[in-house]
This record gives structure tokens, C-alpha cells and sequence, in this order.
């Protein structure tokens, strides 16, 4: 087995239609996708529907994160002030490279040339495993579908079961390829035996760990992590330091909306009633715990999506990943295709904002407005809303050059726009397109073949021939003249 | 009642049928149905491909068209969510104070085909046949933006000799998404495969629907697999069986 383990290259940049026609090609990981989706899907279910008041929990948990987030200077020096005086440190950054080089700081300082992680989405949007690699660190991942990744120098493909694209005899032989365990079995109980050997070395002897946070608490200074293995509760306890990294948006007002919190997150992640290990924990205590504790708060592109009014519901967002498990586009291609670690419905409104919306540009068309994932939110963000405010946004921006304004969709919807002012217009383009379709219509009475862009559609799909009368000409036809003898019937009734 | 049809821009120029259809089933429950020939479009296409400033004329003229109309009633949920999630939003972005307030008085007079035979008409026999096994394609807006639950279920279920079979993962969408499908061919294809299969899976001859939108979606796989499903909007199936009387899609 390799000492260094060598993270995943950058991930490529290719538009969603491209990289989805890709993957499309995997039946394995599709396959794999759909089963674990449907799986956790229906235990979600199941467990939502036993509360009564699921829908008051949801508009409790929009508000109480919609409030935290229109005070978030408030609540982040709150938060600041109580992690300081608890005998935390807190650390600000900016940006990727700035949380990276606080994070390298605080290990080289220690003289660490390990760290062990918790799994952090947050960390692997800022790239922290490859930074520590090139400067002579090795980041071991210790939650299981992480080490999988790790081992497997593969990407994360859904944030909370970051290996959901794997199944187990995938898992198998790359265990016993990197493991060295040859004789290795499928059954799950010889997967998790292997894991917990290779890892269980590792917390014993490894003194620096990374952890993310699913929340932060404001009145306490303390940081909530849930999770469901265990490995999180031995990065929290047993190193020496412990270094968290969250992004600026995770944090809460109070201990208490907890409440509200690990009621919904559980049960919207995993299909759980409760996660079997909910840590929070709140500066050093002599004796017990790590004896250094740090908290990266990260911006990275969060203070801009703030200042959209129409976007910022963005950032409630909680991390369950209930909208890619109910998402039928995130069904067919899995996470990969969003090319972000922040894959599905959010990853389609975040990852670009995230960017300025310099990346990603078509991710916030990779939805058929479905709704699903605004229905299965536990904070109530509007999804649809957000994608068609992003898309938007990017109109605008194409038809401020010359290729935008000159493209094809922008002529054709300028076109449709001008055909839509008056119903005169439409009916005679109405009458044109029942000519004008002739050439394109097969002998069956259906268009098999369309042009340029529309191409896409009979790649798989026949088109019906617009019948020869549209229902306005009918209507002029066959019925407005025995409404004008109605009326005029009325008036002499009336005279 | 004096109901006035917005039969929307792509029912008109591709399914006629479907308008002459509503137009059947209110005259026979006893309405005046009326067609204002000036209507186009409600603007859906543009606002959810991001044409938001082009929407806005669009939103403009369907207001002006009904804006003193009874009651309105839209054979395609889509549309109709267009107007309740999307029309005021919209006249705010365009800072159109008086836009504003008349969409949110015109917005309870609209409805969507089948909630306004349940929900305001409180009927839900409208005396058709339809000797079919047929199943239901519930689409996603008629489902979570208009929420309306069974309301079709229950029509269906009161057409003679019709033959219900339900179909399974309903809520998932059939991957039309508008121009989801063409920005998106593969993935759409992909879904549309999905939802295919389960179709076929009923053993259902006909698939129906709130609206034409999907079911043009579905139907374009269903025949170029030249299986014998077709389908039919709902509104179709509840005209059907007045043939006795021979007065179908003409006026009463």
C-alpha cells in the first residue's frame, strides 16, 4: 500500500449536458444510484411522516436559519466571542488558499505530519486535502464512504454519502487492492471489520484532526457534528488538536434551535429518527478532549450570495441532501456530473453562485423545475425559484456580448417574445408553421427529425404534426358565429 | 357562469382537441364559455429559461385580456402555476405597483381544467364514458405547485367503463421540464425512459394528464417505440361518450 495517498485531480470543466452524456454511459453507477436514492428515499419518508408536525418544523427551521443569516454579522461575532472565551481559537478566511494556509499553519506548528479527518465537505470545496498533500501532510479520511473516496482517488459524489456511486463489490476490491486484504469479503460486517483495523491505528496515534460542523452555535461558542459511525467522536476526543472548518453561513442562534434541528437534518440525511452520534462541543476543558481547538470560519463566495435578496435563501441550506435523493435528474447521472462537491438541486444553485457565477453557468439549467426538491427542503428553500432567478442572471449576462445576442436561443426567444405581444402574430405564425412543417413531417403524420438545437428532442422522441386547424381558427370558425347570433338573440329578448 | 377559456399558446396551435373538449364538458354541465381571440401566451417559456424582462410583456397582455373576466379556466396546471408562483413576483421585479394588484385580483378567478369542475363546481360526474384502461400521469405542477391531490383521480374514477390502472414512482417527474428538454436531451431522454416504463408497466392503452406538456413529452417516446399506448388530456376523457346525443363541440 502507498504511504501518500494521492487526492483526486481537479474536477474537470465540462458544461452538465456534456458531462451528464458521459456518465449516462455508466450503467454500474447508475444503477448504484438509483438503488442507494430510492433506499434512503423511502426510509426518509417513513420516518417524516410519523411526526405530525413535519411542516411546522420546516417553517421553524427556514426561519430560524433565514434570521440567523439576516444577522450573520451579529450571530458570527456572537459566536466568536463565546468559542474565544470557552478557550477556542477562531480564524477568519477569506477564501480557499487563506483557510488552507491557516489549516497548514496550525499543523506544521505542531509538527504533525498526519492528520485525521471527519468528513468535511467544506474541506473538500477548498481543496485542503491536496494543499496538505503538496506540503508534506497526509490527510486520512476516517469516515468510511471518505476513506472509500480516498482510497479509491475518486471524487465525492453526494455530500452526505459521499460514495453512494460505489457499491460493495466496488468497495471489496479496493480494499483488497489498497488494504492489502486479499482474501477479503462483500458481506458489509468484513467491509466495516476492515475499515475499523485500518482506521482504529490511526486515532490512536494520529494527534491532529480536521473536522467540518454542521452548526454553529452562537450563545454557546460550541459546534454541533452529527453523524452515524462513530469516527467523528474519536477525531473530537482523542487527538491533541482539533481544527474545524465551517463556512460562515452554518451558524444558529441558540442551543435550543437545536431542537428543531436534529429533529429535521437526521430524518431528511439518513432516513434516521436521530443520528447515532450528535457531538457538541465548546472550547478546552483540562483533562478532557483535545487541548487546542480552532474554528476556520470560511467565506469562500458566501458574503456575495448574502447580498442577493432574491438567492440568499441559498445558504439555509443544512447539508441533508434530501433534494439529490429525491431528484430525478440526480437519479439518471449521479453526483459527478455537477462536477462539484456540491452535487443535485442545491449543488445546481450553489455552485455557481459560489463562483460568481463565473462556473458553472449551466448548472442552473440541470432541472426540469420539478419541485421535488423544494417539497422535501427541511428549511423551505425554494429551489425553482433560485434556479430560474440564476438563469436569469445568466440571460442577462449573455446578452450583454455580441455571441449572446447573436446565439441562436436569444433570436429564437426574442423571436417568440414578439409573436407573443399580439394574437394576430401568433395566429399567422400559427399558419406558417402548419405550411412551413411540411418538409419535416414523415409519412406517419410525425416529425422524426429537427434542426440545430431542437435536435436533441427527436434524438429519442417522434413530434406530432400541427394539425391543419388551430383551435383559435376553429373557434372563429364553428362557434364565434353562434355566440354573435346568441347575443344578438338577447338583445331582441331584451328590447 | 360565463367561463372564459385560456386555451394557452401550445394547446392552440397542436391540441386543438383538448380545447374543444373543455368547451364540450362546461356547456354540458350548463356554462356559457367564451374565447377571447386576443389571448397568446402566459409567458412560462421565457420566465423559466431565464427570459424574465421578455416575460413581462407577455404577463401584461394575458392580464389585460382578463382582466374583467368571470371566471378563467386553463386546460394545463403549468400555466396556471405560472400565474399563482411566478405573476407577481414578476410585476414587482418590473416595479409595476398596478400590475401587482391586478394580478392578485385576478389570480382567484383563474383555475386550472379539473379543479374548477371539483373544487368550484363541486362536480365530479360529468357523465362521460370511456371504455378504456387508462392510467394517470400526475405532473409535477398540477402536483406541488397547484397541490391538486385526487382531484383527477376522482373524475376518472366516475367515467363509465373506464379502467384505471395506477402507475408506480407517480410524483416523478417525465423529464419535459420545457426547454429542460432540449438544454438537457440526454438526461430528459433518460427520465422520459423511466417514466415510459412504468407507463407501459400499467398495461394502460391510453395515458392521461392535466397536461398536454408532458403528455406530448410521453407520446413522442410511446410512438417512436410504435407501442399502441396514446395518449389523452384529461379533459378529452370527460367529453367523451355524448356522441349519443351527436351535440359533441358544438355549442349548447
Amino acid at each position: 500500500m502507498s504511504e501518500v495517498q494521492t487526492h483526486a485531480t481537479e474536477w474537470n470543466r465540462h458544461d452538465f449536458p456534456t458531462a451528464a452524456r458521459e456518465l449516462l454511459q455508466n450503467s454500474q453507477t447508475r444503477k448504484n444510484v438509483q438503488h442507494a436514492t430510492n433506499v434512503i428515499q423511502a426510509k426518509r419518508n417513513k420516518v417524516v411522516a410519523e411526526l405530525p408536525d413535519w411542516e411546522d418544523l420546516r417553517e421553524s427551521g427556514a426561519q430560524v436559519r433565514a434570521h440567523a443569516l439576516r444577522h450573520l454579522d451579529y450571530y458570527l461575532t456572537q459566536f466568536e466571542e463565546n468559542c474565544t472565551r470557552a478557550g477556542g481559537r477562531v480564524h477568519w478566511a477569506s477564501d480557499a488558499a487563506e483557510a488552507n494556509r491557516v489549516i497548514l499553519g496550525l499543523i506544521k506548528q505542531h509538527g504533525a505530519r498526519e492528520v485525521i479527518k471527519i468528513k468535511t465537505m467544506t474541506s473538500e470545496e477548498v481543496g485542503l486535502n491536496a494543499h496538505l498533500e503538496a506540503n508534506g501532510v497526509r490527510p486520512i479520511e476516517t469516515d468510511l464512504a471518505e476513506l472509500i473516496i480516498q482510497l479509491g482517488k475518486d471524487r465525492p459524489s453526494h455530500f452526505v454519502a459521499p460514495a453512494l456511486h460505489v457499491n460493495r463489490q466496488q468497495v471489496r476490491a479496493m480494499f483488497q487492492r489498497e488494504m492489502n486484504l486479499p482474501d477479503l469479503g462483500d458481506r458489509p460486517e468484513d467491509l466495516a471489520t476492515a475499515a475499523r483495523t485500518y482506521l482504529r491505528e490511526k486515532f490512536l496515534r494520529v494527534k491532529v484532526a480536521v473536522s467540518g460542523g454542521n452548526f454553529l452555535i452562537a450563545d454557546t461558542g460550541g459546534i454541533c457534528i452529527t453523524e452515524s459511525e462513530g469516527n467523528g467522536r474519536m477525531c473530537l476526543t482523542l487527538p491533541d488538536v482539533l481544527i474545524a472548518i465551517v463556512g460562515i453561513e452554518k451558524v444558529i442562534p441558540s442551543f435550543r434551535d437545536l431542537e428543531i434541528f436534529l429533529q429535521t437534518l437526521p430524518r431528511s440525511a439518513t432516513g434516521e429518527r436521530m443520528n447515532p452520534y450528535n457531538s457538541t462541543w465548546t472550547g478546552v476543558h483540562p483533562g478532557d478532549g483535545p487541548k487546542e481547538f480552532h474554528v476556520v470560519l470560511l467565506d469562500n463566495g458566501r458574503s456575495p450570495i448574502l447580498a442577493d435578496k432574491e438567492a440568499r435563501q441559498t445558504l439555509q441550506c443544512i447539508r441533508c441532501a434530501a433534494c439529490l435523493n429525491v431528484c430525478p435528474v440526480y437519479h439518471q447521472t449521479g453526483g459527478h456530473a455537477y462536477e462539484s462537491v456540491y452535487a443535485g438541486p442545491i449543488g445546481a444553485i450553489l455552485t455557481p453562485q459560489l463562483h460568481s457565477m463565473e462556473e458553472g453557468r449551466s448548472l442552473p439549467y440541470a432541472s426540469s423545475l420539478c419541485g421535488a426538491c423544494y417539497q422535501v427542503c427541511p428549511v423551505k428553500i425554494n429551489i425553482p425559484e433560485v434556479l430560474i432567478h440564476l438563469r436569469g442572471k445568466i440571460v442577462r449576462e449573455d446578452q450583454a456580448t455580441l455571441a449572446g445576442q447573436f446565439s441562436l436561443w436569444n433570436i429564437g426567444m426574442q423571436a417568440a417574445a414578439f409573436l407573443f405581444h399580439d394574437s394576430d402574430r401568433l395566429a399567422m405564425a400559427e399558419r406558417l408553421g402548419q405550411i412551413g412543417q411540411k418538409p419535416l413531417v414523415s409519412k406517419n403524420g410525425f416529425i422524426e427529425w429537427l434542426p440545430l438545437m431542437l435536435s436533441g428532442w427527436t434524438q429519442t422522441r417522434d413530434l406530432k404534426a400541427m394539425p391543419p386547424q388551430s383551435f383559435r381558427d376553429w373557434w372563429a370558425k364553428e362557434k364565434a358565429p353562434n355566440a354573435e347570433k346568441r347575443r344578438r338573440e338577447e338583445r331582441v329578448a331584451n328590447a | 357562469m360565463l367561463v372564459s377559456l385560456f386555451i394557452t399558446c401550445y394547446n392552440d396551435a397542436l391540441f386543438p382537441q383538448t380545447g374543444k373538449a373543455v368547451v364540450s364538458v362546461l356547456e354540458r354541465l350548463g356554462h356559457q364559455v367564451e374565447f377571447r381571440p386576443e389571448q397568446t401566451c402566459c409567458g412560462q417559456m421565457h420566465w423559466n429559461t431565464g427570459y424574465l424582462r421578455e416575460a413581462i410583456p407577455i404577463i401584461r397582455h394575458f392580464v389585460s385580456v382578463y382582466r374583467d373576466a368571470e371566471t378563467v379556466v386553463i386546460p394545463s396546471s403549468s400555466c396556471v402555476s405560472m400565474m399563482r408562483d411566478h405573476y407577481v413576483k414578476a410585476a414587482e421585479m418590473d416595479g409595476d405597483t398596478r400590475l401587482v394588484a391586478e394580478i392578485q385580483e385576478l389570480l382567484p378567478r383563474i383555475y386550472e381544467f379539473s379543479e374548477f369542475l371539483v373544487r368550484k363546481l363541486g362536480v365530479e360526474d360529468v357523465g362521460a364514458a370511456y371504455p378504456h384502461k387508462v392510467t394517470y400521469h400526475a405532473s409535477c405542477h398540477s402536483m406541488r405547485s397547484l397541490h391538486l391531490g385526487d382531484i383527477p383521480i376522482r373524475l376518472l374514477k366516475q367515467v363509465r367503463g373506464l379502467d384505471l390502472q395506477p402507475i408506480q414512482n407517480m410524483q416523478e417527474c417525465c423529464g419535459f421540464g420545457g426547454t429542460f428538454s432540449i438544454k438537457n436531451p440526454d438526461v430528459s431522454s433518460a427520465m422520459l425512459a423511466d417514466k415510459v416504463r412504468n407507463v407501459l408497466n400499467t398495461g394502460a392503452e391510453v395515458c392521461t394528464a392535466v397536461d398536454n406538456s408532458c403528455l406530448m413529452h410521453l407520446y413522442g417516446s410511446l410512438h417512436r417505440q410504435r407501442t399502441f399506448v396514446r395518449t389523452a388530456h384529461l379533459a378529452e376523457i370527460l367529453a367523451s361518450g355524448y356522441a349519443e346525443s351527436g351535440t359533441e363541440g358544438v355549442g349548447a
